[in-house]
Formats: C-alpha cells, structure tokens, sequence
C-alpha cells in the first residue's frame, strides 16, 4: 500500500465519525428512525447515517483515487468502518456507563436504532456492514464519471424526497397511484425501484440534451424569449390558481403547509429587498412582521375595551391599509436613527430594536392595547363579495396575492433607478454618495418596502390564525428568513422560494424535524458561508445580463452607474 | 466662532436633527423619571444601594463575557455572534460535574475545591468550543466580506445552542445551593447577600488575571501585535494564526467563568441563557470602545448597574407598570443608542465606523 493516504483518511473517518455521533447524540438519528423511506428498507435516521459515511467515503475516495483507483474504494471501506467502529462503541456503551444520566438523547431506543434492533455483536455486525458497504459505495461512486455519477445521485436524491414527502402525495394522489408508490409510511419498494429508474431517465436525458435545449432556447429572438417566459409564469399561476379547487377537501394539510411557506415567501421577498438589494443586513426584520399582525389584530378585534372605546373593531380590508401604512412608518421610523451606521453594528442595531419590540408587547405596561403575553384573539377574516375566507384554501388564494405582489415590486424595483442605487449602496456606500445617490432616501425606502411586505405577511398571518399571540413573534423568525434567503441565494427572487419551500416546508412536513430545525438552519448558514455564500439558486441570469451588457456597449454600464438619485 | 456655528448649521442634515431630538427626548424622559422617582420616596437609601450592589455582581458577569467579544474584535474585526453560546456551554456542562459533586457531598465539606472543579471544568470547556468554533467555522473565511463572518457567526450561535439542547435537554437544570455562600455579610453598615460579594469579587479577580494575561505575558504580546496590524505582526514572525486561537481560549475561559459565575447568581442554567447577557456583554464592549479591554470592564459595571437601577429609578417614576419586565428592554435600548451615538463607547479606543 505505497502512497496510500493514511492520514487523510484517517481524518475523514475521525471527522465522519464525530458528525455521526453529534447526530446521534442531539437525538436526529432516533427521532428520525420513525420515518421510513422506503418500507422496510431504509429510514431517515439510517439515511442520515449513510449520508454521513458517503460524504466522509466520497471525500477520502477523491484524495486516494489520486494514487490508485483501488485505493480511492479501500478509503471509502475503511471510513465506513471507521465510523460504524464509533457508532457500535456508542451502542454498547449506552447501557454500561449510563450515558442518559448526562445525555438526554442517550436512551436504549438509541442503541436499538444502531444496532438495527439486533442484540450485542450480531448489531454490531450489521453496523460494521451497512457502513463499511455505504463507505464502499462511495468509493465507487467516486471512480464513475461525472456524466453518470451526477444523474444517479439526482435521481436517487429525487426518490429519496418523494419517499420524504409521502405525507403530502399519498393524500393529493388517487388512491389506485398512490397505493402502488406508497404505503402507511414511506415508499413501497416497487415504488422505489420505478421511481429512480424514471428520475435516472429524466436526468440522464437532461444531461445528454440538457445544454442542447438551453442553448437553442437562448438563440430565440428576445421578443420570443419574453413570451416563453410570461407563457411559463402564467402556466404556473394558473395550476397554482387551480390546485384548490382541484384538490377539494383532500388538500386541507397540503394547504395549511403552502400556506405558512407562502407567508415566508412573502417575508423572504421583502427581506431580500433589505438584505438582498439594498445590502442593510436586518436582524429584527419580525419587528415588522409583528406591526403588521398587530396593527390588524388590534384593529379587528372585539377585544381589548381600552382600544374599542376610541375606535369601534374594522373590518379586514379596512384595517389592511392601516397595518400596511403602520409597518411602512415603522421602517422608515427605525430606519433613520441607522442610517449612519453599517454593516455589522447595523445588524446588531436591527436585532435590539426587534427585542424591544417583543419585550414591549410582552409586557403588562402596554397590556391593555396589545393583550400583553395571552395575545389577541378574534382577528376579522377576509371576506369578498359576501364569501368569507375560513379554510387553508381560501387564505391560499390571499398569500398568493400577496406573492404575486411581492415579486412584482421586486421585480420591477430591482432594475430600476432605485434598484441600481440600492445595488451601488450595497457595493460602496461612501462612491455611490460620491456618485450623488441620495443615501438616505435610498435606504429608507429599502427599509420602508421591506418593512410594507412584512407588514402584508404579518397582516394576512394573525387574520389566518384568528389569534395571535407575542411568542409568534421572536428573534427566530427573523433567522429562519434570514436563513431561507442564504440558502436560496441571496438576492436572487426564485431562491426565495427554493429557501423557503426547503428550510420552512420541510419543517412542516416533517413534525419530528421541527425540534432540529435551529439546529440545521444555523449548521446551513455556516456551510453555506463557508462552501456556497451564493446560495442555492443564486441570481445567474443577472450575472449573465450584466456581462452582455458590459461586452456589446460600453456606455450602458457607465449609464447604470451613474443613475441614481 | 459665530462663523463656525453658522459652518456646522449649514451641514446639518435632517438625520442629525432627527438624531439630536431622539437623544434630548430620551434624556429628559430619564432626568423626569429619576427625579419623580427619588422624590417619591419609594425606595429607602438602602434599597437603592443594594440595587447598586446586584448590578455591580451582574456587571462583572458582564464585563468578563465582554473581554471575548472585545479582544475578538480587536483582532478579527468580527462580532462573534456565537460569544454568547460559548458563554453558555461551559456552565451547561459543569452542572453535571457540579451536580455529581453536589450529591457526593463536597460542597459541603470542601466548598472551595469543589467550585474551583466546576469553575476549571467550565472554563475548560468554553475555551474548547470557542477555539474549536474559530477553527472549523471562522478560519476559512478569513478575508472575506464583513457580514459573511457575522452571518457565520449567527448560524454557529444557532447551531450551539441547539447542539447543547439536543445533548443535555431543553429543561432548565438548577445549579446546587452551596451552603458556604447563603446568608449575608455584614459590611460598612450594609447586610449584603454573600452570594452577590463572591460574584463581584471573583469577576474582578478573573478579569484583572486575564488582563495581565494579555498586558504581560509573551503570548499577550502576540495577540496585542496582531490586533495592531496582522501583516506586520506575521512579517515579524508572530504566528498569526495561533494568536488568534489563543485570544478565542481567552475570551472562552472569561466567558466560562462568566457563566459560573452567573449560574451562582440565577442558581440555573439553560440551553437559551446564552443569548441575553451575550447581547447585554456586547453592549458593555461596545460601551467601553470596543477593541478596549478596561473600556469593556468599565462599559459591563456601569450596564450592570444601570439596568438594575433602570426600572425603579426611571420607568416607575415615569408611572410604568410592572416596570421589572423591562429590564432587558432597558439594556437593549442602551444597546441601540450607543451604537447609534456613540459607536467608538465611551473610551473610544479604536474607531468603530466601519463599511
């Protein structure tokens, strides 16, 4: 074994190892354990296992496979061992030392899971292969090419959701579809294996024509170009627009989770605005959020005598103007105090106004306007012509509404005079006021636009609910959003949504994931940081509008330069 | 001089007037409070003295979470968001050893040894994650645009608080009464809790080793050089990136004392303690000019002592109900006007005004 990367691997394997115990110990593994993937074959808990060995696996394969293709597979086997040897000392020790009385998460049913409910060295066995086997898989994995390994892994990736997400398609899907993909939980392996045949398909196509198909779609005339995309939008409005109706009473669940991701979207867009464009990194941004909910709240209910003596309870579309405006003061209030500051003491600015926001409508000073810590019951609905929004799938159509306006103003702010300035504020603040932007209307509005979608978000949300109470209101929800757009790209309006649906449906979905979530938020915040700062979907089309520009004529980038004011 | 005052008026913008209205409000809303307050005679002599002595307690607590954020500043340029969790985890996990001792029956009969254990065993840990934190999520980004670490930074705070959920429970875990420190001491005419005068006393006492830490010793010396100027500090041969893992060890082992030191306070400990006197201890580091070790001390004693204060002496007298509530709402305005009018603190070291 000359040249043999015993170091590296080594280190892999310690790394992999202290992830799979981290984990396990937090109690993902177990909790996760209850949901099966694919039936009788695979649960989450196993998969996170698994995708700690082929992560770890693949990184040591890629450092061996240098030497010698033999040894890429031998580093991937001897991660995997490596780890399972930790994972199996783990199990056994459970009992003996009495790890629960330290660890909360340390139980038997832990052991259990990584023993697969087998007892002392027959678990053992079955750890040290299913491991040592998935460090072996990632190992050849790493010998494949690319032009096989990526459409494999995607069509892996995409069953493995599906399996995920059963929850929701066993319910929308009819039942002869659904009872051939699905069981009581997770995939059926029939289910499985056509799945991932269909997916391989699909990506190995688009890998093969893919950039073929991309490339005759950018020869089309702009013009062409245009309609293709509208055509596209409207296509999606329009099946967006139809679900309800189409779904019935099945799609309560599925609605209730569309829902909250909706009104994230909503707060997402308004944050990439502030964040995203303008580059004012905002931490209280729920601040706003809460004015718009409460203004609503405050306004519609039957409640709170001290308020209902000056003004009698409105109704939701008279109180929607008035939270609207109320979160548009309120950015513009909170905004001008910070305008002389930046970057990092912005942000910690931002999250001190957030808290004392909370703590304020916490508190029994201001209880007989704001209900203190129970909250405000009884918040009007929406109605329309006579027909009241009650279910999931009425406040759909509200939040995509009001999606549909938050794009809009991105959309057209992002590239206008204003968008410019805001994009030179984020890039230099001392040239752009050099360049004579007016800094302080530029970030004002940035915060005032921001402030108003949160405020629509927060106003939608307590009537959705009918109560609302300050614990809805906190610190977190300021970094999921935060979290969803850097995940999704920051800047970039279809990250949004990506960020969304992956950091706030998931969740959702996923109940026993919802204990974790912080967990995994600010462990993606820092390997996005650190691997990917650009996000998920990251704002491409500008980049490359950008370079066309700059290549055909030079003028229109000194244009765009010296906009503003 | 007529000249100049018409110069600045002419330069004088609306966010200044706007700036200048806001403070003069806040003044006179405190000046109104404090004076209707002290009138009133609400509060005996005594009482405001022993708010005076449970802010000084608190205030150290503070001060020595603010040296990890100010000497990490000083050296990154970087607010270590995650400060507060590193605050966090030590004590979190000493209450296993603490708790174990507890049972055994050592606080009792070696009440000094056994602190000490928890003391060394919080610190210990502290330190590691604080290090082991710089190392794996701080390192690669070295560099790198000023909110990238910041954001870093916010999703390891995330990530470390949940870690310790995960790991130890998301119950709150009483810290053992230890019978050495119930009961009070007489001194200069005042009954004070002994509790509170072991707090204050060790904080100092950990604060003025810590300094001297830095002021004295070779490797003190290191990690001053690199604040100053990384590139020449590397050029003479000061292993920067060593330095600066020894300045997280130290902002880690004050913010694990710290957290003892508090738990001996509030007697509990939780996987959320972190949050509130990390921002509170960031505030006193920005109070003092950040970058500044005293100046983090001074800024943590005086927020200490004003937040104690803060609710008797100026909200009640406004006619605030329930005016305890808003303690920590008092901190974070603090927190808010000194980086709004002050950001350079009240020592004002370095220049804070950065993109």
């Amino acid at each position: 074994m000359r040249g043999f990367p015993w170091r590296e691997t080594i280190r892999a394997g310690l790394l992999g190892s202290a992830v799979a115990l981290h984990v396990s110990l937090v109690g993902m593994v177990e909790a996760f354990s209850r949901r099966e993937i694919v039936k009788d074959v695979v649960t989450l808990g196993q998969l996170l296992l698994l995708l700690v060995v082929l992560g770890a696996g693949y990184w040591a394969a890629g450092k061996a496979a240098k030497r010698n293709k033999v040894y890429g597979i031998f580093a991937g086997l001897l991660v995997g061992l490596i780890i399972g040897l930790v994972l199996a000392a783990l199990a056994l020790s459970i009992k003996p030392l009495h790890l629960r009385q330290v660890f909360a998460n340390a139980s038997r049913g832990l052991a259990r899971v990584l023993l697969f409910n087998k007892k002392g060295l027959a678990g053992v066995i079955k750890l040290l292969i299913v491991m040592g086997g998935g460090g072996v898989v990632a190992g050849l994995l790493e010998l494949l090419p690319s032009k096989v390994r990526r459409p494999l892994l995607y069509a892996l990736t995409a069953t493995l959701t599906l399996g995920l997400l059963r929850d929701i398609f066993a319910v929308i899907l009819p039942r002869s579809i659904s009872r051939f993909f699905y069981t009581s939980s997770g995939l059926t392996v029939k289910g499985a294996v056509v799945l991932t045949l269909v997916w391989a398909a699909y990506f190995t196509a688009s890998e093969l024509w893919g950039q073929r198909v991309r490339s005759s779609l950018q020869a089309l005339p702009p013009t062409q170009q245009k309609t293709l995309r509208w055509g596209s939008y409207l296509l999606a409005l329009i099946i967006l627009l139809g679900l309800p109706p189409l779904l019935g009473e099945r799609g309560g669940y599925v609605f209730e989770v569309l829902d909250i991701v909706g009104i994230y979207i909503v707060m997402g867009l308004g944050l990439n605005i502030v964040v995203g464009f303008a580059g004012l990194l905002d931490l209280g941004y729920v601040a706003f959020f809460a004015i718009g909910a409460y203004t609503m709240a405050v306004l519609t209910t039957p409640e709170l005598p001290a308020v209902r003596q000056y003004i009698p309870p409105m109704d939701f579309w008279e109180a929607l103007p008035i939270a609207l405006f109320a979160s548009l003061l309120a950015g513009i209030i909170l905004g001008v105090p910070v305008l002389k500051t930046r970057g990092d003491y912005l942000a910690i600015i931002t999250l001190g106004f957030g808290e004392i926001i909370r703590l304020l409508v916490i508190s029994d000073a201001l209880k007989p306007i704001l209900g203190g810590a129970q909250g405000i019951t009884g918040v009007a609905r929406p109605h329309l012509f006579g027909w009241t929004a009650k279910d999931p799938q009425d406040f759909f159509y509200f939040i995509l509404a009001a999606i549909v306006i938050g794009f809009f103003i991105s959309v057209r702010l992002k590239d206008s005079r204003l968008g410019r300035a805001w994009k030179a504020i984020r890039e230099d603040e001392d040239v752009a006021i050099a360049m004579g932007i007016d800094h302080v209307a530029t970030k004002l509005t940035a915060f005032a636009t921001g402030a108003t979608l949160a405020g629509l978000s927060g106003a939608i949300f307590s009537s959705k609910l009918f109560s609302i109470a300050p614990h809805s209101f906190n610190i977190l929800i300021s970094i999921y959003v935060l979290s969803l757009l850097i995940v999704g790209g920051i800047g970039s309006l279809p990250g949004v949504v990506v960020g969304a649906f992956a950091l706030v449906g998931l969740p959702e979905l996923l109940r026993e994931f919802a204990e974790y979530r912080m967990l995994v938020y600010g462990a993606a915040l820092v390997v996005m940081m650190i691997y990917r700062p650009e996000g998920l979907w990251p704002e491409t089309l500008h980049v490359a509008e950008y370079k066309h520009r700059e290549s055909t004529s030079s003028q229109a980038t000194t244009a765009s330069v010296g906009a503003g004011k | 001089m007529l000249e100049r005052i018409r110069v600045r008026l002419r330069h004088l913008s609306g966010t200044d007037i706007a700036l200048w209205l806001i403070s003069v409000v806040l003044v006179v809303l405190i000046v109104v409070g404090s004076y209707r307050s002290l009138t009133s005679g609400r509060y005996t002599v005594r009482q405001w003295l022993d708010f005076v002595i449970f802010g000084l307690a608190q205030g150290g607590v503070y001060a020595l979470i603010a040296l990890g954020y100010t000497m990490v500043y000083g050296v990154l340029q970087m607010i270590n968001f995650a400060h507060s969790e590193v605050f966090m985890s030590g004590p979190f996990t000493a209450y296993f050893v603490a708790n174990a001792l507890d049972k055994a029956g050592y606080f009792d009969s070696h009440p000094i040894i056994s602190l000490g254990i928890v003391f060394i065993v919080a610190m210990t840990v502290s330190m590691v994650v604080a290090v082991v934190l710089e190392m794996l999520a701080y390192r690669p980004l070295r560099g790198s645009p000023r909110l990238v670490p910041l954001i870093t930074a916010i999703g390891a705070s995330f990530f470390l608080q949940y870690t310790f959920r995960g790991l130890y429970g998301s119950g709150v875990k009483a810290y053992p009464d230890i019978a050495m420190l119930h009961g009070t001491w007489h001194i200069a005419g005042l009954n004070i809790q002994k509790t509170l005068v072991v707090v204050f006393i060790a904080a100092i006492f950990l604060l003025v080793a810590l300094y001297t830490f830095v002021q004295k010793t070779k490797v003190g010396m290191g990690i001053r050089s690199v604040a100053e100027d990384q590139q020449a500090a590397a050029l003479m041969g000061v292993d920067v990136d060593r330095m600066i893992s020894m300045t997280f060890a130290v902002g880690g082992a004050g913010a694990g004392a710290a957290g003892v030191l508090y738990a001996l306070i509030f007697k509990q400990v939780h996987f959320f303690m972190g949050f509130v006197p990390g921002i509170k201890a960031f505030t006193a580091a920005v109070l003092g000019g950040i970058g500044n070790i005293p100046g983090a001390m001074l800024g943590g004693l005086f927020l200490g002592v004003f937040e104690s204060l803060g609710p008797s002496l100026f909200l009640e007298g406004l006619g605030v109900p329930a005016s305890y509530q808003l303690k920590d709402a008092i901190a974070f305005t603090m927190l808010v006007l000194v980086l709004i009018f002050r950001p350079t603190g009240i020592l004002g070291e370095r220049i804070a005004k950065r993109a």
